[in-house]
């Protein structure tokens, strides 16, 4: 009768195994566990609905959450995983005591940067410029060229950094506040010669610009496989439609 | 049937009004009590159903405006007709609901199937009398108070001065006349200068029962603010300023998205209010800024399971709150149709169900358990077992009786105490 509504994911179990040093091996390190709680909230903020506006408080508490994951990034330092055995160790510390004052104090006196902040970011902000739909495939992989890269951080300034990283937030939420003026007149452009251009459709090769109207209308397109007629003519009216409503605001 | 998205008692209990995800509100009747048939008292029935709110496009913004109604909130009933406030997330309209039982017949200048008579035909004036006719509810449109919210609406409040309101989006709270459409007053605007900075939503607001230049407000930091409309015309800075010391034990990378405040509520008598966030409800009096003076855990199993919560939405789920007409009871929803009711005074709780299978008309409800321990008892049911789909948002509970009404998506049910 009850559908089992919980994926067992994530870091749920660690209260069960805390403090087994015997089980390190099996418990995901303290450093992974965030690094996919960021990547899961990275994911949940570029997702935004497409025809709906996304809502606002949601993005704001996931944007928090990235802001503190970064926070104590940033004060954390350790960022080897090579020898899993001494972060193992101290990342149980750290679940240990889940006081944030207490892990600064002793991170300070490590005096380590952050380095690996310039590839998540580069990726980051060029998730922001492609659509919605490849957007779970790239957040994965993510997370695999960085594991690559273990061994060669760029040693970047965690300033720096930090600033490109509130750029990536601010953007969102220009995102989420309001879709520009400029995007009806992108829309008007796009219109007017893609979407009557019967190969455009097919390929769905269609420029995207800010995310959230262009994928309004990719919605609309067939995808790229299809060929047929029938489903070309569907979305030729639905594009009439659309047309319409674009044509009377 | 669409899913419930409002549930709201008029001040005197005879009415239930719901609103849903498709834009609809019906409203509910109490029978009266009959020689004929004794026990339908305390039955309600299908009164009225309209349409409040189309769906609608913001052709600015090429974004599409939901048709849920978000609120909806009774006006006291001054008339013979009925009055109540709904809105979607940008719009509020006022609907009138009136009785219509009697018709007029004898016209002159027309017929009685309403065509016009031929002029010639008038030979004699007469009086039209007055037949009884089906009773017919009406509901109809009485004003629209459109384009002062760029955010999406969360709340709507009635003054006690019974004629203004005031209706809060996520940055801003505006005061509405009920008679003014064209114009409202902007009273908290908590939009920074710099959309970068933002970190902080307004997530309720509600008037003061019996102040009617207090209301307060709620924010995705778990604080509360209660503001005095006397001391400015912006009320950007608070009179009182309630927030509970974080406990720094329990700190994770949740501890702020548990901590947003999903309902406020102020108490009948007006000297508490209530708080519902995600894990727990507080009960705050207004006399005392620094801690409620009472908090009740709601589902504090799911503490251990917020990392998932988090995956799937769920911590993100916005439950209500609400008083019994004594202030003795608080009662709010959680998952699995279940649903929590606290007595106050005897800090007894239960856990009920709303489902058909656990709830047969007329037969007393048997409370639920979740097992937190490893071992089930019988009719326990296990944390993994619960369904996060089937959740209760939306309850609410008669002014002076004990009827309680429980939206479990798009079934509503009505529970009633058992009088012996």
């Amino acid at each position: 009768m009850f559908v089992r509504g919980l994926k067992r994911k994530c870091f749920d179990g660690e209260e069960d195994i805390e403090g087994t040093l015997a089980g390190i091996k099996a418990i995901p390190s303290y450093n992974l566990q965030r690094q996919s709680l960021l990547d899961m909230s990275l994911v949940k903020l570029q997702l935004c609905h497409m025809l709906v506006e996304p809502n606002l408080c949601r993005s704001v508490l996931i944007a928090n959450t990235v802001r503190q994951i970064q926070e104590e990034m940033t004060q954390d330092g350790t960022w080897q995983m090579i020898n899993t055995q001494s972060t193992g160790q101290a990342s149980l510390d750290r679940l240990v005591s889940t006081d944030i004052l207490c892990r600064s104090s002793r991170d300070q006196a490590e005096g380590k940067h952050a380095p690996a902040f310039g590839t998540f970011n580069k990726d980051f902000e060029s998730d922001q410029a492609q659509d919605s739909t490849e957007t779970m495939s790239t957040a994965s992989s993510v997370q695999a060229p960085r594991n690559l890269q273990s061994n060669v951080w760029e040693m970047e300034n965690p300033q720096e950094n930090k600033g490109n990283f509130q750029k990536s937030l601010d953007q969102i939420f220009e995102t989420l506040e309001n879709k520009s003026p400029n995007s009806v007149e992108d829309l008007f452009s796009e219109v007017d010669s893609s979407y009557y251009d019967l190969d455009t459709m097919l390929t769905g090769m269609m420029s995207n610009t800010k995310m959230g109207h262009c994928d309004s209308l990719e919605t609309f397109s067939s995808p790229t496989n299809t060929a047929s007629n029938s489903n070309c003519k569907s979305d030729l009216n639905d594009l009439d439609h659309i047309v319409e409503i674009l044509v009377e605001s | 049937a669409d899913i419930i998205s409002t549930v709201e008692f008029n001040y005197t209990g005879d009415l239930l009004a719901t609103g849903d995800k498709g834009g609809r509100v019906v409203i509910f009747q109490r029978e009266q009590e009959t020689k004929s048939r004794p026990l339908s008292r305390g039955e309600y029935n299908v009164y009225s159903t309209f349409q409040s709110h189309e769906p609608e496009f913001d052709y600015l913004k090429s974004l599409e405006i939901e048709e849920k109604i978000n609120k909806i909130r009774w006006l006291p009933q001054q008339n013979a007709a009925h009055f109540l406030l709904s809105t979607n997330d940008k719009t509020i309209k006022l609907w009138k609901i009136s009785e219509r039982d009697k018709r007029a017949e004898g016209y002159n200048l027309k017929d009685e199937d309403g065509r016009l008579r031929e002029p010639f035909r008038v030979t004699e004036l007469r009086v039209p009398t007055l037949k009884p006719m089906d009773l017919m509810v009406e509901a109809s449109p009485r004003r629209t108070f459109a384009n002062a919210h760029t955010y999406h609406i969360n709340s709507i409040s009635v003054n006690s001065d019974y004629a203004t309101y005031l209706s809060a989006d996520d940055l801003r709270i505006n005061l509405w006349h009920l008679e003014v459409t064209n114009r409202s007053f902007n009273i908290v605007d908590i939009k920074p200068a710099n959309m970068e900075e933002l970190t902080e939503v307004i997530t309720a607001a509600e008037f003061h029962p019996n102040s009617c230049s207090t209301f307060v407000y709620s924010s995705s930091k778990g604080t509360i603010r209660l503001c005095d409309m006397r001391s400015s015309a912006l009320c950007d800075q608070h009179s009182k300023f309630f927030e509970e010391p974080e406990d720094p034990s329990s700190r994770s990378f949740f501890s702020e998205i548990i901590s947003s405040i999903s309902d406020v509520k102020f108490s009948h008598s007006g000297r508490y209010m209530m708080t519902r966030d995600y894990l727990s409800v507080k009960v705050w009096d207004l006399n005392m800024e620094n801690r409620p003076v009472e908090t009740y855990q709601v589902h504090e199993y799911l503490r251990s399971k917020l990392c998932s919560l988090y995956e799937n939405d769920c911590i993100f789920d916005k439950f209500e709150c609400c008083w019994n007409g004594s202030d003795s009871t608080i009662m709010t929803g959680s998952y699995n149709n279940f649903f929590r009711t606290f007595e106050r005074n005897a800090r007894r709780d239960s856990t009920l169900e709303a489902s058909r299978e656990s709830s047969k008309p007329r037969a007393v409800l048997k409370p639920r358990k979740v097992c937190t321990t490893g071992k089930r008892k019988k009719d326990e049911i296990m944390v993994d077992s619960l369904d996060f789909n089937k959740k209760i948002l939306h309850t609410a509970w008669h002014p002076m009786e004990n009827i309680i009404a429980v939206a479990a998506t798009n079934n509503l049910y009505l529970f009633q105490e058992k009088v012996n």
